[in-house]
Order: structure tokens, then C-alpha cells, then sequence
């Protein structure tokens, strides 16, 4: 099995800055944008890209972390079940415009289960959906709106993300 | 019916001192030198070669549950698990339904074993109205009635003075006196054998006490009355010491123990599982090296089955709500065999303990196969290997915790009367 | 969160678990607790799922617990109790849950005075057994949320002293909580009157002393039982009066306790028996948080346990 390297820590970092300007340019009142992270690791980039947007509007967002596992549909079929986390989402979700990041959109599901979830907090005014890597293979309709970079796969081949904050570096892999 | 001749098994009558390969001979219903055997008649010959030959087994407490609880055994079924284990003869406890405490009851059983009980079945009666530790029973009668023992087994009398007169009486008609011992109190809602497992598994304790200090109280009450008093199916290690030191001092007590106690203890209780309950319950592995070493060294004079059959839905309950008690008649003689296997005793001492012991006891002109003793000899094949499915006994109840054991050694005839009343295929 | 997984169906006891699955366990019941703090208290993982309460030995607690439990996975809960109609006219533990399972319930909670009673199910049923109390066996949830009210104020569980304080002979809480902490490396005291708390106890690997003071001196958790009438008779102490005076947590011997000493009890509690009002109602005493932690920890153990059903 091959791994290739689709993105770098610079390339990463290219992306992350690119998309930060889309959701800028995207919401030109952004008086009411939140950034909620899907655990694990769309909760880093989360909080790179409420800050990258930060910056450019000076000011500062609202973060959560949602953990989907209780709101998963294939909580049955998986072959280990994962541990359950907690979801932080302590500011009012009311109203609000939540930008939902994960690191890889695939058949959807994750998505489908984090608006459910999320819809158990409060009613947003509108939900956004950015990735750092969309890798296709929908099985739900979800779009993303902000698009790290589109990679076409095998369902065989696997996209895996690494990130500093959990694994000590910044990469893309496709194995 | 035919003589027969049984050739060539290894005959052990520990009445006569017999331990050798030679032929027994049987004609009308009667143990006959060889000579006298055919006398022209054609005889049927067994050939037993290979196998051991023994007086019949007897088995000196059993349940039968008939009159009352024909849905859980009758008088029929129990004694075809009887000649299927290779016993020739029961006793039966009183704990039926009318108990057997009066003269009919007694009567019903004797004609009802007559009539299809293929064995011999021999009725106890009642020490006390009921079972109830009140009142006696009608002692008296109940011998010329034809009892062989009185007994309150499944109850004990609690008050010791009635104990007391009882077996006072009991002597005037030379009736051994059988008793389950079991103090009310110390057991009191008791299930399980009071120790680590019963505090594991959150069971009510039934601490080994409560049987100690009512075998106590019958070495005592025998050594004042000069009596004969028989302590039922024995399981602590305490009780094995006091039988022990009172028989070195003369006193007219003995002892019997199960199978299932020489063979099981309490940690088998792990799964709740009710085929492992029963009373006196399970105990610990001391008690059990206890029972065998009785059993070895002669302070434990009979092994019993104490077969006490109950229905599957009766059974299959939560554990503190099941009866006590398991079905044994089967698998009581391979069990036993395992203690020779094991050398804890030779072959000769263990029949005593299904042959002389128990009609020594019991006053009973069974267990020997001297020239005109009555024709009742079992077959056993020591190196048959099997195993026990409960699914095919002949007894009406399920209630086996040895269901699925590979057993070694096995009954393969059994002979009543001269006539064979069962033979394994 | 811990690497480990769940594969058991049902939840028989605290002596079957590993300490890697009571962690997890523990571990789930963090997720959960966080959903008792939202604006909507449910989610999705148990819906369309049965789940019976059997309660054969009444409780109004427990089973308010499991219900609220479980409606809070979403689940639809009937619940069952004793003196309801069809147990009293005689039909069999077995018999009813073939009912139940006939009626394709997929989780049964019971309780039940008979021990063994979850194993018993366990053995005829295909649906998920929870044990809420079998006789004097286990409460295995019980211990979970002992053990998680413990970890979330202490920050750990191994090597504290805790003391279990009152009748342990018929108790299935301070079994299950035996287990438990043995198993994840506490220091275990039990102590009460000598006919409540044999010395047998000593091979479950705790320290059995009657010396009540001593008990508690050095401990930093002292959980205290609940004297049980409806399981015991009066031959094992003599009166409320002589327990609560010679054992009970009055307020001279709290004084006397570590001053961090965290005080539980599983309820209902018996104020002026095994504990003064005073001491009961104190900032040390973490006997409601208990409450909220049972909901936790059994909205966890139904979603562990249910999966795969």
C-alpha cells in the first residue's frame, strides 16, 4: 500500500489562510459567525480558521467542539466501537452562523449526525460546511462551501489528516 | 423363569469374604450351590467375564414421591432408575403426600411397589405426626405395617426430648431411627453453604454448625438411650469428627453420604445454576476430603443418592425460590467407582457400603450372595466409559447437575429376585 | 478517553468487568453527563428501542433513574412491578420475560430480591440484561456511580482509603462496590457490627475492623449503607437506637474524620441512623450528586450495552 502526501504542513497552512478569506468574503456581516469543530480533528482546525478569521476581521469568534458519536446512524455496524466524548458548545447557538469544520468530508454521514446534534443545542440562523479535504463519494445530499482541496479517491484508499495539535505534525495522506 | 448361571465375573461378597472369579448360580429366585442349580432344567447362562459381581445395591434413601407427587416420580418410575443405576433395593423416605405416618399409607406404597416396582422398595415411616416434631407417630404400627427405619427426613425433629422418647420407643420395636440433621434456627432462609461463596454469590448462608450441632445431639441421645440412630446424607467435616470419636467410644451411631457430596462443592454454585442445590448444601473442599476420608476409613458406613426428583418447572427458577435436591439413582454407582479409581478405597470396602452396611442397619436379609439368599446381584462393567444424558432417564424429573459428565464405570445388569430387570444394551 | 471497547450485552455485575472496561464505562459517563446540562436533554442513540424496567423488588428511585435514563437515549420504557398482575397470579420469572421478549423488548432492567435472578434472564432471553439489584449479589450501576462521583471529586481512585460503613453481610451495594474498588487499587475498609460484617470479607482483599473510629480516621471516602429491615431480623443487632449510637455517623465522629473526607450513601438515607441530619446535609457529603451521576452512568451503560442489538 502506498502513501502519498497530498498536502504539507505549508500547503496546509496555504489552504487553511485561503478558506479563512472565502468564509470572510462569504459573510460580509459576521457579527453573529461561530466556528464549531467535529471531534477530533475538525476541533483544531476549527479553532485555526476562527483565528486565521479573526485576524482579518479583528476581532474575535465564538468556538465549540461537538463529539457526533451519540448521534451516529451506524453506531451498530462499526467494528470497534469508539469511546464516547463530550460536546463543548457553551455560547448561544441561537440565531447564529455556525461555521462546521471537519478535516474529511466522505459519504456525509458525520455531517448529517453534527446537524442533528447541533440542532439539539439551538436553532441557527444558517450552517456553513468547510473541509480541509473533500475526498467524494457522497452518500447524503451535503455540499461542502469551503473546500481545502478536492481530491478524487477509491473508496478502497483512505484520506488521513494529521494535525499538530493531536499528532504532532501537519499532513494530508492518501493511502 | 429359568436358572441361570453367572460365569466367569470377578465375584465380591464382602459378607463372605469373597474376592474371586467364579460362577453364580441362581434358581427360583434364590442364590444355589452350582449343584443344585439346573437340575435339568435348562439354565440361562450370563457371561460375566470381565465383570464384577456383586450382592444387589442398596440404596437407604431415596424419594419416590408416591403417594402425592406422581408428577414428579412414582413408585414405578423411581425404582426403574433404581435397576437402571444397578440397585436391587430403596428405602424410601416418608416426606409423600399423605405422609407416611399411618398404617394406609404404608400399605399403599407396599402394593403399589409390589405391583410395578421392579425393585425391591422398603418404606420408612414417620418419627413424628405430619413431620411436623410435634406429636409421635404411631411407631408401633407403622413396624408391624412393615416399615425398616423411622425417619422425619426433609424434617428434623427440633425439640430434643421428643427426639428423645422417640427413640426410646423406637427400640422396644428394634426400628433404627434416620435422621436429617438440621437445626431450624442456625438455617433459618439458608440456600447455600455459609462461606466465601454464599458472600460471593449473595446467598443466604447456611453455615455447617447447623447440621454439627444436631448430629451432637444424636451421639448424645444414642449413647443415653443405647439406640441405634442413623445420621442422613452427613456433609460437614465437623460431623464426620464427632461420628468418628463417638464410634471409638462404643456409642450405636452411623453415617451415610451422597455422591454429590463427596463429588461437588460450593464453588460449583458460580453460575447459579439450581441443579446444585440442595440440602444440606454444598460445602467446601475440606469438607468434602473430610467425607471421603470417613468414607475410607470406615466412619461413613453407607453411600446413598438421597434421589429426590422435582419437576423442570419447579427447578427452573431464581435460585432462592428453587427446591432442594437432585435426582441420583443413575449416576450414584459411577461416582462412587471414582473413589477406587482414585484409590481412596479398594473395591471390596466400597460394595460393603452398598451391600453389608446398609442391611446390617437396617435389619435387612439383603446385601449377600450366601447359598439361599435371595437372588438379588447387579453386574458392573468398571472400565465402560459413558456419558450421562439426562434427556433418557427413567426418572419423570430432569434435575441433574451431572448432566453431560463423562462417567467410568457403569452398572450392566440388574438381577431381582433371579429375574433380570434390566440389562444395558 | 481510553482505547478500550465494550462488547458485553448485558451488565450482570461489577466482578465479571476488567478495570480497563469499568474505565470506559466511567469514561462514557463523562459524554453523558454533559447531556443532562443541554436545553434538550435527549439524544438519538437508543431510539426505537424497548426497554422494560422489571422491578420484581420494588424501588422508586432506581427505576425513576433507569427510565429517565433511557428516555433521555431516546428509547420507549414500559416499566413492570411487582404486584402487577400477571407475577402475582403465579406466572414464572421465565415465563414473563419470554413475554417480553415475544414483545421484542431489546433491554430489560431488573431487580429482584433472589440472587442470580440477571443471570438467570441473561441465560433465556436474547435481549440486553441490566442488572438494578439482585438480592444481596450486585448493584453494579450502584458501584459505577459511586466510583464516578469518586474519580470526578478525588481526580482518582487508586490507592484512597475507602470505608463502607453499616450492614455488608446482606448488602449488594457494598459488594458491587467491593469489586470495584479492589479492582481499580483502593484501599478498602469495611466496618460495622460484627454480625453484619463477618470476617470473610477479608478474601474479597479489604480490611474488616469493628473498631468504627479507626474506620473512619483515615479515610478519604466513607460510604455508608443503609441498615436494610426488609432483609434482616432483629437478631443481628438489637435496636436502631443501640445501631445509630455504636455505628452511625453522627456529627462527634464527622468531627473526627480527615477534613476532606468525602461522605456517600447510596440512599435512601435514614437521618439519625446511619448518618445525622447535619452530616448529611454538609458541604462534604456528595449524596445528590450521587443521584446525578447515576443518571450518567446509566445513560451509559444502556448506550454500551444496547449497541449491536
Amino acid at each position: 500500500m502506498k502513501t502519498v502526501i497530498l498536502l504539507d504542513a505549508a500547503a496546509i497552512d496555504r489552504a487553511v489562510m485561503r478558506m479563512a478569506h472565502e468564509i470572510v468574503e462569504h459573510n460580509p456581516q459576521p457579527d453573529m459567525l461561530a466556528f464549531v469543530g467535529i471531534r477530533t480533528h475538525g476541533a483544531p482546525l476549527a479553532r485555526r480558521l476562527a483565528a486565521k478569521v479573526g485576524e482579518i476581521c479583528s476581532r474575535t469568534f465564538p468556538i465549540g467542539e461537538l463529539d457526533v458519536s451519540m448521534h451516529r446512524d451506524d453506531l451498530d455496524l462499526r467494528d470497534t466501537p469508539r469511546a464516547v466524548g463530550a460536546s463543548h458548545i457553551v455560547f448561544d447557538v441561537d440565531d447564529k452562523t455556525i461555521v462546521l469544520v471537519d478535516d474529511v468530508l466522505f459519504k456525509g454521514r458525520t455531517i448529517r449526525a453534527a446537524m442533528d446534534e447541533l440542532n439539539d443545542f439551538g436553532r441557527p440562523q444558517c450552517i456553513q460546511l468547510a473541509v480541509l479535504v473533500d475526498r467524494g463519494h457522497r452518500e447524503l445530499p451535503i455540499r461542502a462551501d469551503f473546500v481545502g482541496k478536492n481530491v478524487p479517491t477509491a473508496l478502497s484508499e483512505q484520506v488521513k489528516v494529521l494535525l499538530t495539535e493531536v499528532d504532532g505534525k501537519d499532513e494530508v495522506l492518501l493511502q | 423363569m429359568k436358572p441361570l448361571r453367572i460365569k466367569g465375573g470377578r465375584v465380591i461378597d464382602p459378607a463372605n469374604r469373597v474376592d474371586e472369579v467364579c460362577d453364580i448360580f441362581v434358581r427360583d429366585g434364590k442364590i444355589v450351590p452350582s449343584a443344585q442349580a439346573s437340575r435339568g432344567d435348562e439354565v440361562e447362562v450370563i457371561d460375566a467375564r470381565g465383570k464384577i459381581v456383586v450382592p444387589g445395591l442398596i440404596d437407604m434413601h431415596v424419594h419416590l414421591r408416591e403417594p402425592g407427587r406422581s408428577d414428579q416420580e412414582t413408585i414405578e418410575t423411581g425404582a426403574s432408575c433404581a435397576a437402571r443405576g444397578g440397585f436391587t433395593s430403596v428405602v424410601c423416605m416418608p416426606n409423600t403426600s399423605p405422609t407416611a405416618d399411618n398404617t394406609s399409607t404404608i400399605a399403599f406404597i407396599k402394593q403399589r411397589a409390589a405391583a410395578v416396582g421392579c425393585v425391591n422398595v422398603f418404606p420408612t415411616g414417620a418419627i413424628t405426626k405430619g413431620l411436623k416434631g410435634e406429636e409421635l407417630a404411631p411407631i408401633g404400627s407403622l413396624k408391624r405395617a412393615g416399615v425398616v427405619a423411622i425417619t422425619d427426613d426433609g424434617s428434623c425433629v427440633q425439640n430434643n426430648d421428643l427426639m428423645r422418647r422417640a427413640v426410646e420407643y423406637a427400640k422396644m420395636f428394634e426400628l433404627p431411627v434416620l435422621d436429617h440433621c438440621q437445626d431450624y434456627n442456625l438455617t433459618a432462609n439458608g440456600v447455600a453453604h455459609e462461606g466465601y461463596w454464599s458472600a460471593v454469590l449473595g446467598l443466604r448462608g447456611w453455615p455447617a454448625v447447623g447440621e454439627d450441632v444436631i448430629v451432637a445431639r444424636n451421639v448424645l441421645l444414642a449413647e443415653l438411650t443405647d439406640w441405634r440412630i442413623h445420621c442422613q446424607h452427613v456433609s460437614s467435616a465437623r460431623s464426620v469428627e464427632l461420628i468418628r470419636e463417638a464410634k471409638r467410644r462404643g456409642v450405636r451411631i452411623s453415617a451415610e453420604v451422597t455422591p454429590h457430596h463427596f463429588t461437588l462443592t460450593d464453588e460449583y454454585l458460580k453460575d447459579y445454576d439450581s441443579n446444585f442445590k440442595m440440602n444440606p448444601p454444598l460445602r467446601t473442599t475440606r469438607d468434602r476430603d473430610a467425607l471421603l476420608a470417613g468414607l475410607a476409613d470406615g466412619t461413613i458406613d453407607c453411600i446413598v443418592s438421597d434421589h429426590a426428583p422435582h419437576c423442570t418447572h419447579e427447578k427452573e427458577v431464581e435460585f432462592d425460590m428453587a427446591p432442594f435436591g437432585i435426582i441420583g439413582l443413575e449416576t450414584e454407582l459411577a461416582l462412587a467407582l471414582e473413589l477406587t479409581q482414585k484409590k481412596l478405597m479398594t473395591l471390596p470396602k466400597l460394595v460393603e457400603k452398598f451391600t453389608v452396611n446398609p442391611a446390617r442397619l437396617l435389619g435387612l436379609n439383603k446385601g449377600t450372595l450366601s447359598d439361599g439368599a435371595d437372588a438379588d446381584i447387579t453386574l458392573i462393567d468398571l472400565d465402560r466409559q459413558w456419558k450421562y444424558d439426562v434427556g433418557k432417564s427413567a426418572s419423570k424429573s430432569r434435575n441433574s447437575p451431572f448432566n453431560g459428565w463423562d462417567l467410568h464405570g457403569k452398572a450392566m445388569m440388574t438381577i431381582v429376585d433371579g429375574k433380570i430387570v434390566w440389562r444395558d444394551e | 478517553m481510553s482505547a478500550t471497547t465494550w462488547t458485553r450485552k448485558d451488565l450482570l455485575g461489577i466482578q465479571d468487568l476488567t478495570p480497563e472496561e469499568i474505565i470506559f464505562a466511567l469514561d462514557t459517563a463523562a459524554a453523558f453527563k454533559q447531556v443532562g446540562k443541554r436545553t434538550i436533554k435527549k439524544v438519538p442513540p437508543l431510539r426505537g428501542k424497548t426497554l422494560v424496567n422489571l422491578f420484581i423488588e420494588p424501588s422508586t428511585r432506581t427505576r425513576t433513574s433507569f427510565e429517565l435514563a433511557a428516555k433521555r437515549l431516546s428509547a420507549d420504557v414500559i416499566n413492570i412491578s411487582a404486584g402487577a398482575s400477571s407475577i402475582t397470579k403465579g406466572e414464572t420469572l421465565k415465563d414473563t420475560a419470554l413475554n417480553l421478549e415475544a414483545l421484542h423488548a431489546d433491554i430489560i432492567v431488573i431487580r429482584h430480591s433472589a440472587a442470580g435472578a440477571p443471570h438467570f434472564l441473561a441465560k433465556h432471553l436474547k435481549a440486553s440484561v441490566i442488572n438494578a439489584g439482585d438480592g444481596a449479589h450486585e448493584h453494579p450501576t450502584q458501584a459505577l456511580l459511586d466510583a464516578f462521583t469518586i474519580r470526578e471529586k478525588k481526580g482518582r481512585i487508586a490507592g484512597l482509603n475507602v470505608t463502607i460503613l453499616g450492614d455488608i453481610l446482606y448488602s449488594r451495594v457494598a459488594r458491587s462496590n467491593i469489586w470495584l474498588l479492589t479492582k481499580l487499587g483502593a484501599r478498602v475498609t469495611l466496618a460495622g457490627p460484627a454480625t453484619l460484617v463477618p470476617r470473610v470479607f477479608e478474601q474479597f482483599g479489604c480490611r474488616v475492623t469493628y473498631d468504627i473510629e479507626e474506620a473512619i480516621r483515615d479515610a478519604d471516602v466513607i460510604n455508608l449503607l443503609r441498615i436494610q429491615h426488609e432483609r434482616q431480623c432483629k437478631t443481628m443487632f438489637p435496636s436502631i437506637a443501640e445501631y445509630a449510637a455504636m455505628f452511625g455517623l453522627n456529627k462527634e465522629r464527622f468531627a473526627r474524620t480527615k477534613p476532606d473526607a468525602m461522605i456517600m450513601h447510596p440512599g435512601p438515607i435514614n437521618r439519625g441512623v446511619e448518618i445525622d441530619s447535619e452530616v448529611a446535609d454538609c458541604s462534604r457529603s456528595v449524596i445528590l450528586e450521587q443521584v446525578t451521576n447515576g443518571l450518567a452512568v446509566r445513560m451509559a451503560v444502556l448506550f454500551l450495552c444496547a449497541r449491536g442489538l
